[in-house]
């Protein structure tokens, strides 16, 4: 049943947007991460334009970031003074980010910043999961090694305007988080993702927050950057499509449902080498587009959104 | 559907046809009579293209031309390099009145029903169309950039490089199937009929037909160009809802 998409101005098949939202929610679910960086990508390879897949999936992320923060808030995992602070780099991130993106898609290269963005951060995400996994398996085999330092004193811990964060338990500057915010919300506004996969391993490996109010933290922030992005992108590039978040999201919330209803029962490590190995194939998929000779060297700007 | 659409046209035209018929010596100066099985195409949310049927009478014989042309856009034409072993758009020209749509139909082959001449005064066929870019160019870089925004439109279904067919019922009474894909664009498209005999054009028709978004689709295209500060806030309230009530439906199950 092919449904037209109002913003992206082309006719797709429902239930191929709702599978790829449901394929997607699933190993958000079962994985615990955004799945804006594997749904973007799909979404342009099934040819919505890129500047109407990456605004309407920060769109959909505001929507699977709430239901995901509700579980972390009732158990009180997220540390909204950190989330604070993290929002605020966010907010300047994500304004400069929209800012950027529309100048890069007047002079024509905003499909090409995208592609390349996505293959940085696909390739290495992807890696260091997989690398992490293969660890994590071989570890399991030898139980005695793989202790890590629980804190670290580095130079950041040097910085000025250290701020109290009672529920991660830090003494740090203001200056770090919100500088990864600022760059996680700039990368908000150009990839279309939440960025919890940037977020998440900057938090613990350079803050050093405790894991367990990492994740409820992260998303509390998405929520709000996300909205900023949304907003931003509807008022000023008009490349927002609510039908198209509708669907994906319609398919996420229940491809969620079942990916956490199986997280329990899978084998972990193995499933994360497989998510790895997954978000690996869609870069090279990127890559492949980038470097083979196009069919036709001669292209149309892209259609969709503000003339 | 179709069965009754194609059964009322070919009332239409008999109806025409006998008009045609009794105010034949009076007629001289509009030898071609032609209309559309409508005027209007919606594009709803279910739109995945349709046929528009033209349908008309000639005064005596002679072959049928049909122009179909959309409203005129700016189309910005990119080309493509190699940099550093990736392709990246390297050169762009904007051609600002290229149009939205183009298509011919014709009982025969255009080539032999009128002069080449003549088809570039009527702008028939994708090769007469008139584009001029912004900018000056030279003649070999004018002519790749143009090749590539016709390319491109026919690829996208919205030009059509081969004329599609005019069929005749009997020698005076001519039909045409007009197809406008899932991602034709919208706006006031005009319908141009001719009619040539010894290699002149000795009559002509313009019909209009308006092609525009309706329903659901349409009110939020409206919405998010006309309103998009509010848009941008409904998008988020909307997203909001869906992710609480997806976390309540979690907490349940």
């Amino acid at each position: 049943m092919q449904i037209y998409l109002p913003i992206a101005e082309i006719s797709i098949d429902v239930f191929l947007l709702l599978g790829m939202g449901g394929a997607v929610g699933f190993l958000s679910g079962l994985f615990g991460v955004g799945g804006g960086f594997l749904l973007t990508p799909l979404l342009i390879f099934t040819g919505v334009s890129p500047a109407v897949a990456v605004a309407t999936e920060a769109n959909q992320v505001v929507a699977s970031s709430v239901s995901g923060v509700l579980a972390h808030w009732r158990r009180g995992n997220v540390d909204f003074r950190m989330g604070a602070v993290l929002l605020a780099g966010g907010l300047a991130g994500s304004g400069v980010g929209v800012w950027a993106y529309s100048a890069l898609r007047e002079i024509g290269q905003l499909d090409l910043v995208i592609a390349i963005s996505y293959v940085v951060f696909l390739g290495v995400i992807g890696a260091l999961m997989l690398i992490e996994s293969s660890r994590a398996i071989l570890r399991s085999r030898r139980p005695d090694a793989g202790m890590r330092k629980l804190h670290q004193h580095t130079w950041l811990h040097g910085l000025p305007l250290k701020m109290r964060f009672r529920k991660s338990k830090l003494y740090i500057s203001v200056l770090l988080p919100i500088a990864i915010g600022f760059i996680v919300g700039f990368l908000s506004a150009i990839m279309g993702v939440g960025g919890g996969f940037i977020m998440v391993p900057a938090m613990i490996y350079l803050l050093g927050m405790p894991t367990i109010t990492v994740v409820g933290t992260s998303l509390f922030q998405i929520i709000f950057v996300t909205a900023n992005v949304t907003f931003l992108q509807a008022a000023h590039n008009h490349t927002v499509d609510v039908v198209l978040a509708l669907i994906l999201l319609t398919g996420g919330v229940v491809g969620a449902q079942f990916g956490s209803r199986f997280a329990g029962r899978l084998p972990g490590e193995q499933l994360r080498g497989l998510l790895a190995l997954i978000v690996l194939a869609v870069g090279a998929r990127i890559v492949y587009g980038l470097v083979t000779t196009p069919a036709d060297v001669f292209s149309l700007g892209s259609a969709g959104g503000a003339e | 559907m179709t069965a009754t659409v194609k059964r009322r046209a070919l009332a239409v035209v008999a109806t025409l046809a006998l008009a045609g018929l009794a105010l034949a010596p009076s007629a001289r100066a509009q030898q071609v009579v032609a209309d559309l099985s409508r005027h209007l195409v919606g594009i709803t949310t279910g739109f995945v293209g349709t046929e528009v049927l033209l349908f008309g009478a000639t005064e005596g014989e002679g072959d049928v031309i049909v122009v179909v042309r959309g409203p005129d856009r700016r189309e910005t034409v990119r080309r493509k390099a190699r940099v550093g072993g990736i392709w990246v758009n390297t050169d762009e020209v904007a051609f600002p009145a290229a149009p939205s749509f183009y298509a011919v139909a014709a009982s025969g082959p255009v080539g032999e029903i009128v002069s080449p001449r003549i088809l570039w005064r009527h702008r028939i066929g994708t090769e007469n169309l008139e584009l001029r870019p912004v900018r000056p160019l030279d003649a070999s870089d004018l002519a790749a950039f143009r090749d590539g925004l016709l390319r491109n439109k026919v690829r996208q279904g919205l030009y059509h490089d081969k004329p599609g067919r005019v069929t005749f019922l009997g020698n005076r009474l001519f039909r045409a199937n007009l197809y406008f894909p899932a991602n034709v664009p919208t706006g006031t498209y005009t319908v141009e009929v001719l009619l040539a005999r010894q290699g002149q054009i000795v009559s002509a028709q313009t019909t209009p037909l308006l092609i525009s978004k309706i329903g659901i689709g349409a009110e939020v295209y409206r919405f998010a160009h006309e309103n998009s500060v509010f848009y941008g806030i409904f998008a988020i309230v909307m997203a909001l809802a869906a992710g609480w009530i997806a976390g309540v439906i979690f907490r349940k199950g």
